[in-house]
């Protein structure tokens, strides 16, 4: 588990420590890359929407490795935000206008197998991010 | 290439450098490092000089770039539109396949021009000029 506060000066930290735990769970460089980004922009949501830039906040990121799968969680205790707010239903719509923001949750969902919120306002924010190993056939 | 550009100002954080240089009308952004939400605002900045001395034609050199999430695709979303409406054009260049897959999980390389390299890139300014 990392603890940070909620500067995005930390986001580097953050990639480094997921990857280097992602590494180790089993996954190659590509996955490694995927998993780093979901959890950057997870992150980076959390310090822009959930606590607006407040530095004396805290959120959590903790890695838990299953049997063929490696789950992320980052907790906040921030504002609550709908995260439907910040979705991009269609691209093709959204990038005809050139509009800013946003983009971080569709990544997340093409990067990770699950994207999941739990949202309870005034207690915890979470967000899971689940990546499973793809073994190769044997 | 013959070596035509000359730097002109170099911005420095710790992980994350933007080299500006031109080359007649195009003006070249180099990215070096790791573009973030903590370093977009660096990139934000360069092309808004761009801009305000109004130069619409530009290169963005992606060669030593070694990582961007969304906050960097932002920012190019954000000029876009005002550069193309001045005749001009934000063109991408020498991208690594992990910045390249970035990239085309949005579905960006529909909406911008990314070259090879760099000289490539320019060629379609003068093309464009012609």
């Amino acid at each position: 588990m990392m603890t940070i506060e909620s500067r995005t000066e930390r986001l580097i930290a953050v990639r480094e420590f997921v990857s280097t735990l992602a590494r180790e769970f089993g996954f190659g460089d590509e996955d490694i890359s995927k998993i780093a980004l979901a959890v950057d922009e997870a992150c980076t949501n959390v310090i822009k929407h959930a606590y607006r830039h407040d530095p004396s906040q805290r959120l959590t990121i903790t890695v838990r490795p299953g049997n063929d799968a490696l789950e992320i969680v980052i907790v906040d205790n921030g504002l609550q935000f709908n995260p439907n707010d910040l979705q991009t239903p269609d691209m093709k719509e959204y990038l005809s206008h050139f509009k800013k923001g946003g983009l971080g949750v569709y990544l997340m969902k093409r990067l990770m197998d699950e994207v999941e919120y739990n949202i309870r306002p005034g207690m915890k924010n979470e967000v899971r991010l689940v990546k499973y190993l793809k073994r190769s056939p044997t | 290439m013959p070596n035509q550009s000359y730097p002109l100002t170099e911005e420095v954080m710790s992980d994350f450098k933007v080299l500006h240089r031109d080359s007649g009308r195009v003006s070249i952004l180099e990215l070096k490092g790791y573009l973030d939400a903590h370093t977009a605002p660096k990139l934000e900045d360069a092309i808004q000089s761009l801009i305000a001395a109004k130069r619409y034609h530009i290169v963005v050199n992606c060669k030593d770039l070694s990582y961007i999430s969304s906050a960097g695709l932002g920012v190019f979303m954000a000029f876009i539109e005002d550069v193309r409406n001045n005749k001009g054009d934000i063109k991408l260049s020498n991208m690594s396949p992990k910045v390249y897959n970035v990239f085309d999980l949005l579905g960006f390389p529909l909406l911008y021009d990314i070259a090879k390299d760099e000289s490539e890139a320019i060629k379609k300014f003068v093309q464009m000029a012609k």
